[in-house]
């Protein structure tokens, strides 16, 4: 591997387009207007920096040219279309945007997508299919273990790595490894009967 | 965000060879991410080390009863360790009673023990004053500001944040060494050494100098399998210690033969309570000998309106762990 990733001067006007539209959604004013200004180095700032990155998610890889300061929250959902993955606070703190890196559960909005080359990605468009859903999924129907839904893709892929740990032995050690997954509906106690239906299910 | 190069360095020597300035180290990045989008940290390059060398700082090594941990072993692996679990109780506990799940997933050890302060007006660049951003703006937190999660011990006019980790208070009590390599080659420093009071400079967090990557901590006398880690908030889980006491004992017949008492939550830095250490050993554990020590620890205490109740939270949760201990096997 290079040691430092490709700077990109050809950027395609639909990935810039796409580029601009996800960066101009999360920066402050401030940060916009210093990203407009930086094709020129003279201040000491950096430039905006482009780089090439592959990342393998849901078993596909994909081939994209990123800004380094995009997360992989934002990747997926404004490059490759998998919304399923939500943002709540960006900063880490309600666990709406949890997916698996290598099988184990990391926050994607605090994950820079550059750092996640090289591993494998699975979201929640990636756990299961319309058809077939995955024991976690069908575990929150039978509960009625949401009711927005908007932290229900993070809870899932939370709760699945939960039962792989080891960690949901029982209701008091669900709440605890649970507890980086915000639920403002307070669906709380259906999603600890959620998860304990899928153990059986996933283990059985 | 402010735009920045991304490197991967192959290995350590040449990730310490390009830090300094304004190119920090990247490892799990739960609080460089999260300061970057409050544009509080603001690198130019970030070297990303967790790939270096084909994880040969990611590791968990016992000698005898000595105990050595590679820097980039994630939170989540060393919580989860059964022989640790076993060994040295108060480590594994300090974690998991740490951040949440997916936080301990990726945030490596090394990093945690720098984690900044979560005062607010650090942590929000649209109050001017903060000694710790901008050195010499002043102190929005004394300057009128709600305090209540502030430190009592450890503070200076300058600032009061509090350090908001829970790992260290167990490596402080547990003397533990850091080992560093730095522009110069490897150095060891104690774990009691690398954190800063504020001061007249808060923003001067640690003694590491520019390039210095922390590359293991090693804990020479880690069997402390009567020792735990004891942490009061406002909720039982995922939130930041209101007060926290790291506490191990050894006890020979009756009498306290060795004792251990860091306490988190209400310092700007890991805090060791040496006097409250002298005081107890060589006694018999008692409740009343206890808050004599207890009261010695925060004798030195400065308060707010809004966080004077932290000196007697602090007090009795020392004084519980250690009641609690005596009560263990061991």
């Amino acid at each position: 591997m290079s040691e430092t990733p490709d700077r990109m001067d050809f950027v395609s006007r639909r990935g810039l387009m796409k580029g601009g539209v996800a960066g101009a959604a999360i920066l402050p004013a401030s940060a916009r207007a210093q990203t407009a200004s930086s094709s020129e180095d003279a201040d000491g700032t950096v430039p905006l920096q482009r780089m090439n990155v592959t990342l393998d998610v849901n078993g596909q890889a994909r081939q994209l040219t990123i800004d380094t300061r995009s997360t992989l929250l934002d990747v997926l959902r404004h490059d490759l279309d998998l919304t399923g993955s939500k943002k709540g606070c960006d900063h880490g703190q309600c666990g709406a945007c949890t997916v698996h890196i290598d099988g184990e559960r990391r926050l994607s909005c605090l994950t820079l997508a550059a750092q996640a080359e090289g591993h494998e990605i699975v979201t929640i468009e990636g756990l299961g299919s319309e058809n077939a859903l995955h024991p976690m999924q069908q575990a929150f129907v039978d509960n009625d273990a949401f009711q927005c839904g908007y932290c229900t893709p993070g809870q899932i892929m939370s709760a699945v790595a939960c039962i792989r740990e080891g960690h949901a032995g029982s209701d008091a050690e669900i709440r605890e490894y649970m507890s980086g997954n915000l639920c403002r509906c307070a669906a709380y106690p259906n999603i600890v009967a959620a998860v304990k239906q899928a153990k059986s299910g996933m283990e059985g | 965000m402010r735009p920045f190069r991304y490197e991967r360095p192959a290995t350590a020597a040449r990730a310490v060879a390009a830090a300094g300035g304004e190119a920090h180290f990247l490892a799990g990045g739960t609080t460089m991410v999260d300061l970057m989008k409050l544009d509080v940290m603001r690198p130019e390059r970030l070297l990303d080390i967790t790939q270096l060398e084909d994880g040969r700082y990611d590791f968990i090594d016992w000698d005898g009863k000595s105990l050595r941990i590679g820097a980039l072993t994630a939170m989540a692996t060393l919580a989860d360790d059964d022989e640790v679990r076993r060994r040295v109780p108060m480590l594994s506990d300090a974690l998991w009673l740490a951040a949440s799940p997916q936080i301990r997933k990726a945030a490596r050890i090394g990093g945690n023990v720098l984690q900044r302060t979560r005062c607010a007006y650090f942590r929000d660049t649209s109050y001017a004053q903060c000694n710790k951003r901008e050195p010499g703006s002043g102190c929005a937190a004394l300057d009128g500001g709600v305090t209540r999660g502030h430190a009592v011990l450890g503070t200076s006019s300058a600032c009061i944040a509090t350090y908001p980790g829970d790992f260290a208070q167990s490596l402080i009590a547990l003397d533990a060494v850091v080992e560093i390599l730095g522009k110069d080659g490897p150095r060891a420093v104690r774990f009691a050494e690398l954190h800063r009071q504020p001061h007249s400079r808060p923003d001067i967090e640690t003694t590491l100098e520019e390039g210095d990557l922390i590359v293991a901590f090693s804990i020479p006398d880690a069997d402390f399998p009567r020792s735990r880690y004891l942490k009061v908030r406002d909720r039982e889980s995922y939130a930041y210690a209101l007060a926290s006491t790291a506490g191990a004992l050894r006890m020979d017949g009756d009498v306290v033969a060795d004792i251990r008492i860091a306490l988190g939550g209400v310092a700007t830095v890991p805090w060791r309570a040496r006097e409250a250490e002298e005081m107890l050993k060589g006694s018999s554990i008692s409740e009343d000998g206890l808050e004599r020590a207890a009261e010695a620890a925060f004798a030195g205490a400065s308060t707010t309106e809004d966080n004077a109740y932290k000196v007697d939270l602090g007090k009795r949760t020392m004084v519980r762990t250690f009641l609690e201990l005596a009560r263990m096997e061991g």
